[in-house]
């Protein structure tokens, strides 16, 4: 159906189910209970899942099919959201024109990076992309003061008013859907569970859906296959007379697209862009996304993405009084020892606790989430092949 | 708002009506963070209320963050009825009571910026959305602030801004929900130029290097047209990388320059490495036009100050507070922070305790938490007793205005926390300005109308 073959359907229904039920899957702990500090179902996190997925998605279109590993891919991420927010500062609050805007300067920004920079491959290339993104970091800054906001960035403002959208005087724009507030949520309160469905979420995730249907269609495509043989031998590939510059062009061109998608997502979720989302550590971060969740998948790079910001919103919000209030069961001296032990986990040591769960899945699962999954699968005899649906049924390990 | 109270065994039609909501888009409008019941985000239910406090606590201004966390916790503990009260008692509002605020215990929840507007606003947004706070403080540089600010603005949140110096807070970024105590950019200019003018005299040539982002553009102007204004000359004016840490080839061409005064339009630390390069290059032995070259820090503070050790010693600079001074307030205050915490408080955890008691009293006057009353109560607030002497918030800009202290770096310091000593109390006339004034975005600034959110 749709053009997919049988197991590639039933994977994008399994994320269609899964991103429709999130604002349900992802608050299972009750209001005030002690769990509900894990629950994840709130607009802005699931909005970061969505988003990040798309932008790992695309990642993983250059870094999982070609093997050549981006270093810089933040600053499309970056470009996408001014672009979105000139837009709708601009001309319309709509935002479709503003992620239609995000993803055509994203792909000519990629279009000139990637055309110096993929004439080196390995380590040289992710160096030159790394060196461009820290140059529009720095431009964006600085130097871009006038256009970029610098370090303030860009926000909507009271004197902000788009030709398309008639404001009233002195009221800030809201980012809308044809008039559907992003910010509109409606509130379902069950027992003692409250969930939250927000406007924002679900044009976000349906914006990730078709993302993620057109990766399936691209790692399926004979063009898909072109790019899986420049990853696995490109001087074959010469010697066999084909040009391999013209593919890994386009792969780096969509996934630059695909960033600046996300980028302009952000923008239309909270409308404000900072220069720091091209930091390098941005672009790291997407390559942890990525190897995190399985290289050359296409659910592990969304898994890993939700991983990551999972632990930097839920992990890192833990303080020490929280700890407390958990363990006061124990007798005072047991729960100061308990609280002493996880303390360094939490709260502001949350990327201790990230590089700990990194180095595990490098270590015991060099395939990623997706690997542990299948593992599991396999555990429990269920004769099913991978459901992350690779074609080759399985995945190759990160590079 | 459709907020629906099922019973679990109405569960059936519940996930078809869910269903129906879903595919009827209409159903949304008009629907915000809100909560219909009460008019406004967040409101309050039951008998506590949450705060939610946003720092850094990882990245350059971590220890910054971490400072005003133990402010914040103290705060809280002492509108809990915890503690000595702190400057509770001397606060010339009288009505916290150690009974929460409205007779509601403060509960805070604590988030990390990692002095990143994104995630200062991922954090901010998840306590609003998550976690019903229904008033955000914190931060410690000017851009995170200014966008978190602005997201209070259209959750229809208070915020009460922490450590931010640069001009745009108050300024072309000013809105009606937030709030700042912290002094800025023209008022270090202001309070300094003066001091600057009695101790070098009034024909210098300064040479400024300046940080490139915005905090420094506008400490750079402010310093510039307050200095220009007694005489002195701008040589040049130079942009550093705010990840320099290297500042060699900068300083080494200051002495050529013709300029007998270094302007270091510096925090943290840039700072820090800028004073140490311009130190072991000699310019403070130096002379340039028949007098001693000088060096000046517009901001200064304590945290800093111990980075540069005895480079420091001598150097002018403004700072909001010290925990020195010697009035009631501030005494109090290092009283119950040293005992809490062991050492003295920064000028960072002074202003977040003193803003989270300042909104905590605005609601006591409002008798309401509706962010709009608080900051009508907030508006041309004058009180006094917390550490600044009498201080007005101002109705127009949302900016504290309260003497400003010049410092300078101690010769002879007792111990580590002992490097600045007091040179002179500028009086609030003095860095007074008008609110359309042009460095602070001019005519065109306004706060817009304060949002409650419903």
């Amino acid at each position: 159906m749709l053009g997919l073959g049988k197991k590639d359907f039933s994977l994008l229904m399994l994320v269609l189910v899964l991103t429709m039920l999130a604002p349900f899957i992802l608050n299972p702990f009750p209001e005030g209970s002690g769990m509900a500090q894990f629950n994840a179902g709130y607009p802005d996190l699931m909005q970061r899942f969505v988003i990040f997925g798309i932008f790992a998605i695309g990642f993983n279109i250059l870094f999982g099919l070609t093997g050549y590993l981006s270093f810089g891919h933040a600053a499309f991420l970056g470009v996408g959201s001014y672009a979105a927010i000139w837009m709708m500062k601009l001309v319309s609050l709509n935002v479709i024109p503003a992620m239609i805007m995000g993803v055509i300067f994203a792909g000519l920004f990629a279009l000139v990076v990637g055309f110096i920079s993929l004439r080196r491959s390995g380590i040289y290339f992710s160096i030159l992309t790394l060196a461009f993104a820290q140059m529009s970091y720095a431009l964006a800054y600085s130097v871009l003061t006038p256009i970029t906001g610098g370090e303030t960035g860009l926000q909507l403002k009271s004197t902000d008013n788009p030709i398309l959208s008639n404001l009233a005087e002195g009221e800030i724009g809201r980012a809308s859907l044809f008039g559907l507030d992003m910010r509109a949520s409606i509130e379902l309160e069950m027992g003692n569970w409250l969930f939250t469905l927000n406007m924002g979420y679900y044009v976000a995730a349906f914006v990730m859906l078709i993302a993620f249907y057109i990766a399936i269609r691209i790692f399926r495509s004979p063009f898909g296959v072109m790019l899986r043989a420049v990853k696995s031998n490109q001087n074959r590939m010469n010697y066999t007379g084909l040009n391999p510059r013209p593919y890994t062009l386009a792969a780096f061109v969509i996934s630059g697209m695909y960033a600046g998608l996300a980028g302009g997502l952000m923008v239309a979720m909270d409308t404000q862009v900072g220069p720091e989302r091209m930091f390098w550590t941005a672009s790291g971060e997407v390559v942890l996304m990525t190897i995190l969740g399985g290289v050359g998948t296409l659910i592990g790079p969304v898994l890993g993405a939700g991983l990551i910001k999972y632990m930097e919103n839920i992990i890192s919000k833990i303080n020490s009084d929280i700890l407390h209030t958990w363990f006061a069961f124990l007798p005072d001296g047991l729960e100061d020892l308990v609280v002493t032990l996880i303390y360094p986990f939490i709260g502001k040591g949350w990327h201790l606790t990230l590089g700990i769960v990194f180095m595990l899945v490098v270590i015991f699962l060099p395939g990623g989430l997706v690997e542990g999954g299948q593992r599991i699968a396999r555990l429990f005899g269920k004769r099913r092949k991978s459901e992350d649906g690779s074609s080759a049924g399985k995945t190759t390990p990160a590079e | 708002m459709s907020k629906s109270k099922f019973t679990r065994r109405g569960l059936l039609k519940t996930g078809a009506l869910g269903g129906a909501g879903l595919a009827m888009p209409t159903i949304f409008t008009g629907a915000v963070w809100a909560d219909a019941h009460s008019g406004f985000t967040n409101a309050p239910q039951g008998d506590t209320v949450t705060l939610g406090f946003n720092v850094p606590q990882t990245g350059p201004y971590a220890d910054e963050g971490a400072d005003e966390l133990r402010a914040y916790e103290l705060a809280v503990e002492h509108l809990n009825g915890g503690g000595d009260g702190g400057m509770i008692p001397t606060f010339s509002s009288q009505t916290l009571d150690g009974t929460g605020i409205l007779g509601k215990r403060v509960e805070y929840v604590t988030g990390d910026t990692q002095t990143k507007s994104d995630a200062a606003r991922a954090s901010a947004r998840s306590m609003i959305e998550k976690d019903g706070a229904v008033m955000i403080t914190g931060g410690s540089s000017s851009g995170v602030a200014v966008a978190v600010q602005a997201l209070c603005q259209e959750a229809g949140i208070i915020f009460m801004a922490g450590l931010t110096h640069s001009n745009d807070t108050t300024g072309k970024d000013r809105k009606a929900n937030g709030f700042r105590h912290f002094f800025n950019s023209y008022m270090s200019g202001a309070a300094l130029a003066p001091v600057l003018a009695n101790a070098y005299g009034t024909d210098r040539k300064a040479y400024h290097l300046t940080a490139d982002y915005n905090w420094g553009y506008t400490t750079e102007e402010a310093i510039t047209a307050s200095t220009e204004a007694m005489g002195w000359e701008t040589v040049n004016a130079v942009k550093t990388p705010l990840t320099q840490t290297d500042f060699s080839s900068y300083i080494a061409p200051v002495l050529q320059s013709g300029a007998d005064v270094l302007v270091l339009n510096h925090y943290g630390g840039n700072m820090v490495n800028s004073l140490t390069n311009a130190v072991q290059f000699g310019l403070r032995d130096a002379q340039a036009n028949g007098k001693n070259f000088e060096i000046v820090v517009p901001l200064y503070s304590r945290l800093m100050a111990r980075g540069a050790g005895a480079n420091v010693k001598g150097i002018f600079g403004s700072t909001n507070w010290h925990w020195s001074l010697t009035d009631a307030g501030s005494q109090a205050f290092v009283r119950s922070f040293g005992t809490k915490y062991g050492f003295p408080p920064s000028q960072a955890a002074h202003t977040c305790y003193v803003q989270t008691l300042l909104y905590a009293d605005a609601v006591n006057r409002a008798g309401s938490f509706n962010p709009c009353a608080v900051a009508e109560a907030l508006e041309g607030f004058e009180f006094d007793g917390l550490g600044n002497g009498p201080t007005l918030y101002r109705a127009e800009d949302h900016q504290c205005f309260k003497d400003v202290l010049v410092v300078k770096g101690k010769e002879n310091p007792e111990n580590e926390f002992d490097l600045l000593e007091i040179v002179e109390i500028t009086p609030v006339d003095q860095v007074t300005y008008a609110p359309d004034h042009p460095q602070f975005g001019g005519a065109e600034a306004s706060l817009g109308t304060c949002n409650p959110g419903a």
